[in-house]
């Protein structure tokens, strides 16, 4: 075997292990009883979540602001790397085109979720409105969906190419579909040319749709007069936390896989180096985003929103506020901070903390300020006054979030994970003349 | 601009009409020119049409309609009623928290007590000052932040300055309701209650509600289009509420007839939060001089 087929070998999608079915299987699971609540929920109303007049908006909004936040992670890497020239991402940007698709499509699904009417979908275009921020959102979602598909379709097509001829014997029928996914790839100058531009285009205009997607987002909030949302931050904020949020995803899913895949080769202790390096300027600047947005305001708070603040650091929301400042921002950057902690393992722990600190952070934006209107509660049921996710809730949101995993498994399972083009051209392995890039 | 002169007069002497009770009396009626054919008389009385005309009726002509609080369609609701401009002042001296604007208003509406549209808040200012009671309902803001995010237009800004919401177009986003500095509205979590289902749906009546949808005070569209007061201004046994006209300057809490513009020069009438920017249409004079202590629960409201 020469070293080239060893590398597809090595690179091209396998079946699944024993692992890899269980996993499978459970995340089928927790999707099928998220349908059946949110079959339930269609049924009799969202009275089944605790949202409630105050609490207006719950974890649905919260976990579609995270799916967004996690979609940048492609136009944090691919198209800002690529800008950039930083060759390093060749193993990485695969997979994190795969999260960005499957997160933005996500995004999509969820906010569906939220609607009390999901069966008017269609009036969002029926009598769309331009100047509503939720119009803006319904012409960027779409957008980035396609251009997110694109980005990671077009770099595919000659590592189609490639696996249809490798599964020629093997598997006929995979062979067949790569083939016919891989648009007749022949890897003639003409074709390449086509592809290089295409990419070149597509991955210039993903950074300013994707800032565009996260500003947008955070617009949802700062053009109301909230306590805590009233902020031109917002935006800039919400596109830090962004980059955090994905990078974290990035690290994580791209240690299970190398882990799963033994890709040790591929992706080294140097790739997750340069990644930790890149998490970690993104975190100092998400923390200048999160003083200009939780410290400033101690010298000239209104009454409101100190009442706010106070929630946060010292009431109701200390434990969830904290941790995703402590859990979720400050452990990870003294960790990074440390060559050790730039390793593959620690990173991996970094990356879960990083997480799960970005999905709190985002809860703790959404809804305590929702029970501090300028109004006091009053009137309405004890219960209202307060709010935690239901049971519903937490089962449908759990089931989106394993639905995002199962398409990133799915796409892991019959696509090649790192680009076997790219790096066999990286590694001299074929004498071409263009380079195919991503 | 003869015919706006007849409009202001006539409504001046609705408003007077009110006063006295008698109006009452000539609402409940309508005026059929084409379906009737009943023998012509004499007699004829004044009426004042829905869209502010006063006319001359035989009285022949005139019937009674049942259906008369049914309110406009939803397309007819968007238009508003012509050379209006409805605004509501909020007396907090005579407020003693009786709810009796709550119950009148959640009995019209067919709400339940945990969502009513109305609500009486304990309010104090600073601590020094004395608290007191403050009805809140929607302000029918003229610069409506639930307006500008709706984003299929459900929720509408019409003519004579009220705010309504058609619940057979809202998609249940709630972007309205976080938008509200004012906490005005409600949502419709589950099942509407049960009861006065199957009328024909007018957002002027906001009946019958529907699951999924917001819903908010209306100013009660249909009972003006009768001539008739709100219900929380006529439940109202201290005469709070104000009711009228801008353009007429006038309001009335249906025991007395005031100039807007004198009761809030000598009364020094605020909106709350003006700093917003959402000019709202209904203003509050201060509790000074109050006719009743603040009691936290008294015998008239602790029933309630
Ligand atoms: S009070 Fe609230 S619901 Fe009413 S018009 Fe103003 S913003 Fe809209
Ligand atoms: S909840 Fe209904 S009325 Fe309110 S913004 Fe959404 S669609 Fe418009």
């Amino acid at each position: 075997m020469t070293k080239y087929e060893s590398l597809i070998n090595d690179l091209a999608p396998r079946k699944f292990g024993k692992r890899g079915t269980i996993w499978t299987f459970i995340l089928v699971v927790i999707i099928i009883i998220g349908l059946i609540a949110y079959i339930d929920q269609i049924r009799q109303g969202q009275v089944v979540t605790n949202m409630r007049d105050y609490a207006l908006w719950g974890i649905y909004i919260s976990n579609f602001v995270f799916f967004v936040a996690t979609s940048f992670v492609g136009s944090a890497t691919v198209a800002v790397l690529r800008l950039t020239n930083n060759s390093w991402r060749t193993p990485v940007v695969r997979i994190a085109e795969i999260i960005s698709l499957a997160s933005i499509v996500m995004a999509g699904f969820t906010i569906m979720i939220d609607m009390g009417r999901p069966d008017r979908l269609l009036n969002l275009f029926i009598y769309a409105r331009l100047q509503s921020p939720i119009t803006w959102d319904v012409i960027i979602i779409p957008t980035s969906i396609i251009l997110s598909f694109l980005l990671l379709y077009f770099p595919l097509l000659p590592d189609l190419a490639i696996l249809k001829k490798h599964h020629l014997k093997t598997k006929p029928t995979f062979s067949k579909w790569y083939g016919k996914l891989s648009l007749n790839w022949t890897g003639s100058k003409a074709q390449k040319a086509i592809q290089s531009k295409s990419i070149k285009i597509i991955a210039i205009m993903v950074i300013p749709v994707g800032i565009l997607l996260q500003t947008i987002d955070a617009w949802l909030f700062s053009t109301t007069y909230r306590i805590g949302w009233d902020s031109t931050n917002m935006g800039a904020y919400f596109t830090s936390g962004a980059f955090v949020a994905g990078l974290g995803a990035l690290i994580t899913v791209v240690y299970i896989i190398r882990k799963v895949r033994g890709l040790e080769h591929y992706i080294t202790d140097y790739h997750f180096d340069k990644l930790a390096q890149y998490l970690l300027v993104t975190c100092l600047a998400y923390v200048y985003f999160n003083i200009n947005e939780y410290l400033i305001p101690i010298f000239n708070a209104p009454a409101e929103e100190e009442i706010h603040l106070n929630a946060l650091v010292y009431g109701d929301y200390a434990g969830i506020f904290w941790f995703s400042q402590i859990v979720g921002l400050i452990l990870p950057i003294l960790i990074l901070l440390f060559k050790k902690g730039r390793k593959p393992l620690p990173m991996f722990i970094v990356g879960i903390m990083v997480v799960l600190g970005s999905w709190w952070k985002r809860y703790i934006i959404v809804t305590p300020t929702l029970l501090h209107p300028f109004l006091p509660i009053e009137g309405v049921p004890e219960s209202w006054h307060h709010y935690f996710p239901s049971m519903h809730e937490w089962l449908i949101t759990g089931a989106t979030l394993a639905m995002a995993l199962l398409i990133i498994t799915l796409f892991v399972r019959f696509l090649p994970v790192i680009p076997i083009q790219r790096t066999a051209e990286e590694k001299g392995l074929l004498n071409t003349d263009k380079k195919a890039e991503t | 601009m003869g015919n706006k002169k007849t409009q202001a007069a006539s409504r001046r002497e609705f408003l007077r009409n009110i006063s006295n009770g008698s109006v009452l009396a000539v609402s409940g009626l309508a005026y059929y020119s084409l379906s009737s054919c009943k023998q012509p008389s004499e007699e004829k009385t004044t009426l004042l049409t829905t869209d502010g005309k006063l006319v001359k009726v035989a009285n022949s002509e005139i019937e009674e309609m049942e259906h008369l609080h049914q309110g406009a369609s939803p397309e007819e609701a968007r238009k508003g009623i012509p050379g209006k401009k409805f605004v509501m002042v909020v007396d907090l001296a005579k407020c003693k928290n009786a709810k009796k604007c709550i119950e009148a208003c959640d009995k019209h509406h067919n709400l339940t007590p945990d969502r009513p549209y109305i609500k009486v808040l304990e309010m104090q200012d600073n601590e020094k000052s004395a608290p007191y009671w403050m009805p809140k309902k929607c302000f029918q803001c003229d610069n409506p932040p639930c307006v500008k995010v709706c984003p299929v237009g459900a929720t509408y800004k019409r003519t004579d300055g009220i705010v309504l919401v058609d619940n057979e177009r809202c998609i249940g986003c709630r972007f309205c309701m976080a938008a509200c500095p004012y906490s005005a509205r409600v949502f419709n979590w589950g099942a509407p209650p049960e009861g006065q289902l199957d009328l024909p749906y007018s957002p002027e009546t906001s009946l019958p509600s529907k699951i999924g949808t917001v819903a908010k005070c209306d100013f009660c569209p249909e009972m003006l289009r009768q001539n008739k007061l709100p219900h929380c201004v006529t439940s109202c046994p201290n005469g709070v509420i104000y009711f009228g006209d801008e353009i007429d300057d006038t309001v009335t809490n249906g025991e007395e007839t005031v100039r807007l513009s004198t009761l809030l020069k000598e009364k020094a009438g605020y909106r709350y939060m003006e700093e917003l920017g959402t000019k709202p249409r209904v203003y509050y004079l201060p509790p000074v001089d109050r006719l009743f202590p603040f009691e936290e629960t008294t015998q008239e409201n602790s029933e309630s």
